[in-house]
């Protein structure tokens, strides 16, 4: 597919809502989803297992990722939480001898499938990282990078008004609009987080996947991220990976629990907390053991 | 011969003094190392350091200090032979002395008193070696005995050894800021007397270079010009040719090797690189000379263009090769010191691997890239022999490449090969081309230096 033909989809869509610009993959279009109806499929996956080199981290997982949800994972650390999220944009790929065995769809289109581009997955699947990572740019043009790669605006002010609507939503803007163009490094690490949101939701990804956002962050920045993870749901689909119990409960409307590299338990996340059906999470999720 | 004999004493003395201190320390507690405040050993140190220190300190003093003084002495005995002789004879009168002294046989038929200052000469010798090795072997004697007493379960023996061995660390730093501060004084002396003959500015700013000058009065040919003005546009012009060269290839053959290679290509390549840096410029000179600079003006036949066989652009392209693995060297030091989360978040917005490089890790790693390039300048500009033996010795001002040309360095060599006399502008031009030399490529490495420190805060 080139790239041509998306910038001109995405410009139509920005029509109406630039958030929703829409990288169709395969024959299907998303519908826009309906808060009250039950809710589509963003991501499922099947049979999903990944070997560093000889070694298994991930043992046939199989989980279906819900739209406008936020889907939290969680396990003690080295369980595979965050090499099953980066299968999901296939960020593996860039790890020297990893492989990825099953089958992953977004919106019904095998990802590791012939004839994807991941480029191009990874302009609609976004991802936020364990540290803020804001590039050696001005804030402005962290946020404007993605738009630029892709070609999302049309000109300067199209560019202008993407970087503010997602700075807006980052919960940013207020912050730094009289100082877009300082350094992206200059800023605390929870303003650089915000940047890195800011700069993940400018190319409209549907889905947006966040490693351990808030675990480099002071409480109150935390608790700021948190409560845009839940204002972005509302456009977005967001898998998130944390250690931090409450966390989990408080944002995530489904859970999965992650142990030695099996998804152990998946579901509501009020029914994994407070009436799991497995020991395992039991034990986790009251602290015995991880 | 009587000093080998102090030297050789001390060695045996200082190692006697360790051991029987160390064995010491243990007698005085009655084998009970808990009671002693420092280990045996530190005992056995400060023994050897009191007996050799003090002897050793002297002796040096005394090697350091034998000439001057013993010149003095015969410089009385040889009053009117030195008067006689004039004041530019002095030294060779001395070194004759010096010469019979040792038994040596000297160009001229020596003069009685010659002869007399002589004899004296060598009894003065031996007898003052002689007052050195003895009071040398007492200061031994004292120190040992002073330090054998002190030897107890009291004494801070590790305490006052680290002071010592503190004392020597720092002198031997002093050493090497002492030899740096003298090398840029006399340089900056004699480029001051330099100036003294030739002005300032018409060395600055001089469009003309020919530093021979008329030895005799009557002897014709010009009375020297210094103008640094074809040297230095000599220096950039061939400098230029050369980054020319090396900086794209450096830069992107690092970017393959951080970026696209294979662990198997890189672990190939980058010893082959490091070779590459270590072949002697010397070698890349007369691969210039009789390679690269001939196939140069065959080209140039060819296209019916005059290509000399000495040209700035053989040099440059030379020098280019040479200073490729220093700059892909640092430069792929730099990009591979940008954090691996940098690439990812880029990756994750759906940057190619090329857009990764050119708007993420390029700038990330730009100060780094910065300071390789200006080390690589100052190495260029401070290269001799491939200009050398490529570009020629004539200074002209020119702009056209093919032509032969000349650089700061290579004038300093031919200002100092052959005859000379130290105190003609022509000898103490080469000073004042050094100091320029030295204050552009010291700038550089500030510069570089600066950039590069910068650069790591930013990251850690
Ligand atoms: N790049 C890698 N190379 C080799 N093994 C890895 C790599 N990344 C992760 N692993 C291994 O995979 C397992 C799961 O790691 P990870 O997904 O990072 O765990 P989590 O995010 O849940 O803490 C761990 O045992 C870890 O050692
Ligand atoms: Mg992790």
């Amino acid at each position: 597919m080139d790239r041509e033909a998306d910038v001109a989809e995405a410009r139509i869509d920005q029509g109406e809502s630039p958030f929703r610009a829409n990288f169709a993959l395969g024959e299907n279009s998303s519908a826009t989803p309906d808060a009250g109806a039950p809710q589509q499929i963003a991501v499922t996956a099947k049979d999903v297992s990944v070997f560093y080199g000889k070694k298994q981290a991930l043992f046939s997982v199989n989980l279906n990722i819900e739209r406008n949800r936020v889907t939290a994972l969680i396990g003690p650390s080295g369980c595979g939480k965050s090499t099953f999220l980066r299968c999901i944009n296939r960020m593996n790929d860039t790890i020297e001898g990893c492989r990825v065995t099953g089958e992953i769809k977004l919106d019904g289109t095998d990802i590791y499938g012939r004839g994807i581009d991941v480029v191009q997955l990874r302009a609609r699947v976004g991802m936020v990282f364990q540290k803020p990572n804001p590039f050696p740019k001005s804030i402005y043009e962290n946020v404007a990078y993605g738009p630029r790669i892709h070609g999302l605006a049309a000109n300067g002010r199209e560019l202008d008004d993407i970087v503010e609507q997602s700075l807006r939503r980052a919960g940013l803007f207020d912050e730094v609009s009289d100082r877009l163009n300082t350094p992206g490094t200059s800023l605390s690490g929870g303003q650089q987080q915000r940047l890195c949101i800011a700069r993940a939701i400018a190319i409209s990804p549907e889905v947006i996947l966040m490693d351990e956002p808030c675990s480099a962050l002071d409480p109150i920045a935390t608790a700021k991220v948190e409560e845009l993870i839940d204002e972005l749901r509302e456009h977005f689909t967001i898998a998130i990976v944390t250690h931090n119990m409450q966390q989990a409960a408080r944002v995530s409307q489904y859970t999965a629990f992650f142990h030695l590299g099996n998804l152990v338990e998946f579901g509501p996340t009020e029914h994994i907390f407070t009436n799991p059906t497995e020991e395992r999470t039991q034990d986790y999720i009251t602290g015995r053991f991880g | 011969m009587q000093l080998t004999i102090l030297i050789a004493v001390l060695i045996v003395l200082t190692v006697l003094a360790f051991v029987y201190g160390r064995k010491r320390a243990l007698v005085t507690v009655g084998g009970n190392r808990r009671a002693l405040h420092s280990m045996p050993s530190y005992h056995g140190w400060f023994v050897a350091l009191w007996c050799g220190l003090p002897a050793a300190i002297l002796l040096v003093l005394w090697l350091v200090l034998r000439g001057t003084i013993l010149d003095g002495f015969i410089e009385d005995a040889l009053g009117p032979e030195l008067a006689a002789a004039g004041p530019e004879m002095h030294g060779a009168l001395l070194e004759d002395v010096r010469q019979l002294a040792a038994g040596n046989s000297i160009a001229r038929e020596p003069s009685p008193a010659l002869l007399a200052a002589a004899d004296r000469y060598s009894s003065l010798q031996s007898s003052a070696d002689a007052a050195v090795l003895v009071i040398g072997l007492v200061a031994a004697a004292l120190g040992l005995g002073f330090a054998w007493r002190k030897v107890g379960p009291k004494l801070r023996a590790r305490n006052n050894v680290e002071a010592v061995v503190r004392l020597v660390l720092f002198l031997c730093s002093v050493v090497a800021i002492v030899t740096t501060i003298g090398i840029v004084l006399s340089v900056l002396f004699e480029a001051i007397r330099f100036f003294g003959r030739v002005p300032f500015w018409e060395f600055l700013f001089g469009v003309q270079w020919s530093p021979q000058m008329a030895i005799r009065e009557d002897q014709v040919g010009s009375s020297g010009a210094f103008g640094i003005i074809p040297l230095f546009t000599g220096t950039i012009y061939i400098t230029l040719i050369a980054l020319i060269i090396a900086m794209p290839i450096g830069l992107l053959s690092a970017i393959y090797m951080a970026e696209y290679a294979s662990p198997k290509f890189r672990n190939a390549v980058k010893p082959i690189l490091e070779i590459l840096a270590g072949i002697p410029t010397v070698v890349y000179g007369f691969f210039a000379a009789l390679t690269v600079g001939p196939a140069f003006r065959g080209f140039g036949d060819a296209l019916g263009l005059s290509v000399s066989s000495e040209s700035a652009l053989a040099a440059g392209v030379v020098m280019g090769i040479m200073i490729i693995p220093f700059i892909s060297s640092l430069t792929d030091d730099a990009i591979v010191a940008v954090p691996r989360s940098l690439r990812e978040g880029a990756y994750a917005l759906g940057a190619t691997k090329s857009e990764t490089v050119v708007n993420v890790i390029i700038p990330a790693a730009l100060p780094g890239i910065v300071a390789a390039f200006l080390l690589a300048v100052s190495r260029a500009i401070g290269e001799t022999m491939i200009v050398v033996m490529a570009a020629g010795l004539t200074a002209n001002l020119t702009a056209n490449p093919l032509d032969s040309m000349t650089t700061v360095t290579v004038q300093i060599v031919t200002l100092l090969v052959g005859d000379q006399e130290f105190d003609s502008p022509k000898t103490l031009a080469a000073f004042a081309l050094g100091l320029v030399l030295f204050i552009a490529t010291l700038v550089l490495n500030v510069v570089a230096l600066h950039v590069s420190r910068k650069y790591r805060e930013r990251y850690d």
